[in-house]
């Protein structure tokens, strides 16, 4: 039986009907049409659905849709826009974090989540961070290279209010 | 996944009542092992009580000799928390390395300890430092809750509410993490209360379980010298994919050793 919620989506008021075993990745892809948001295995491992749920990165693909009643989701589509990309996403172009894309949505909201908690990370710590995000093309270098780069750039910026994003 | 009929639970007692009346419902907490278990068909509960919005099964609060840790308290809670820092920093330690950040942010402490997984973290927490599981009916000593595999002293229908973690003088906790999942190949928690030292493993058997000469040994000197040498054996040891019975009984001399170090450190 579908089941009636309000949340806040990329700082939207969203109502949705959802059955009770409605995935909130599947919500997010299918019902809103937010297809930056991944499915990479369906079995928790890699991060690929990674979101934020008021302010937490969380694997998409592990949690219903009904569990976010009343919460404040950041999709990858609320981090920044093509014209005006978040810092992260910036560095993550500058560093060519990426080849072939798939993790990127995913690794990027784990990074953001990960810099808001530890403004200034070393080395270790930003691969420790992102070890709930699996890429299969990169090796992993450049993405970390990115991560630290825009922590630099953040920690400079006069606010980092964007670092919660 | 099967589908089911949920529900927000607003206080432990109507969460109660709803499990005591339907067999076959079973609580959610951060859903990481549960949700999974469900996709894979292991699992197909009539209904599920979302546990989240019970407001006292939340929190970390010092009692005397005691951490009181609520139920739903998520892993990155106690890992940041300046509560558990101060008073059991291995614990903090600990929660910190189960999985990864995303895992952290909405796994429990009490869905952990329901769960009883052979290679889960806290178990090895909750018997090491001699804790007292609080349900809704009743306490439960660690050394009385974990019974086996995925088996715990738990009668159908019982809510965990919160663990009490007893304060030791000085702890330690060290895991081999398996590479892929981050799980304990093998864990080892060392608490020194004084005289007396707890040592707990995990990974390695069917549940957490204690090991007698390593804490004579250590009872009577506190040092990673104190246990260079003493075998564990391997005879109900787990053997599987990652390691046999053999190799997990060597880990846990290794984890024991860096456990005390940890906590001298
Ligand atoms: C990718 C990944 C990696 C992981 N790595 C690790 C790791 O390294 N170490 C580790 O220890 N764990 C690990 N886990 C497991 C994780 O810690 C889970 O969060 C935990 O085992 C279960 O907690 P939960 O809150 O998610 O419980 P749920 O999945 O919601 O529930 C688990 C079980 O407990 C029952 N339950 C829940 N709450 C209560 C309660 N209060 N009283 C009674 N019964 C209850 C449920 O009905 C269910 O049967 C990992 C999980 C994933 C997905
Ligand atoms: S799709 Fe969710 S963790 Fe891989
Ligand atoms: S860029 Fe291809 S999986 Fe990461």
């Amino acid at each position: 039986m579908a089941i009636p919620m309000d949340l806040q989506v990329n700082g939207q008021a969203v109502h949705l009907e959802v059955e009770p075993e409605t995935l909130l990745v599947d919500a997010l892809r299918n019902a809103l049409q937010l297809t930056g948001t991944h499915v990479g295995c369906d079995t928790s491992q890699c991060g690929a659905c990674t979101v934020h749920v008021d302010g937490k990165s969380v694997k998409s693909c592990t949690m219903l849709a009904v569990q976010a009643a009343g919460t404040a989701i950041t999709t990858i589509e609320g981090l920044g826009s093509p014209g005006a990309l978040h810092p992260m996403q910036a560095a993550f172009r500058q560093h060519h974090a990426l080849q072939c894309g798939f993790c990127t949505p995913g690794m990027i909201m784990s990074a953001v989540d990960l810099l808001a908690r530890n403004p200034n990370p070393s080395e270790a710590e930003v691969r420790a961070g992102l070890e709930g995000n699996i890429c299969r093309c990169t090796g992993y270098h450049n993405i970390v290279a990115a991560v630290l780069d825009c922590a630099k750039v953040m920690n400079s910026a006069p606010s980092r209010e964007k670092a919660h994003g | 996944m099967h589908t089911f009929v949920y529900q927000r639970a607003t206080s432990l007692a109507d969460a109660v009542a709803v499990l005591k009346a339907k067999p076959d419902a079973r609580p959610l907490a951060g859903g990481m092992t549960l949700l999974p278990t469900m996709k894979l068909g292991l699992a197909a509960p009539s209904d599920l009580i979302d546990l989240s919005a019970i407001g006292d099964l939340r929190g970390i609060r010092r009692n005397g000799d005691r951490v009181v840790i609520g139920a739903m308290t998520r892993h990155a809670e106690v890992a940041a928390s300046a509560e558990v820092r101060a008073a059991i920093p291995a614990l903090a330690s600990l929660a910190d390395g189960i999985g990864d950040a995303q895992v952290r942010n909405r796994g429990t402490l009490g869905g952990s300890v329901a769960n009883s997984d052979p290679a889960a973290d806290y178990p090895a927490a909750v018997l090491g430092l001699d804790a007292n599981v609080l349900t809704d009916r009743r306490t439960i000593a660690a050394d009385q809750f974990f019974l086996g595999m995925f088996a715990t002293a738990l009668d159908a229908g019982e809510l965990i509410r919160a663990v009490e973690f007893r304060v030791p003088k000085r702890a330690g906790y060290a895991k081999f993490p398996n590479p892929a999942s981050r799980y304990a190949m093998v864990g080892v928690l060392v608490a020194d209360y004084g005289g007396s030292v707890r040592v707990a493993v995990t990974g390695a058997g069917a549940c957490a379980f204690r090991v007698p000469t390593l804490e004579a040994a250590l009872g009577k000197q506190f040092s990673a010298a104190a246990i260079e040498g003493i075998e564990v054996s391997a005879s109900e040891l787990n053997t599987d994919l990652h390691g046999s019975a053999e190799y997990r009984a060597h880990l846990v001399g290794v984890m024991a050793r860096r456990a005390v170090a940890a906590a001298l450190g």
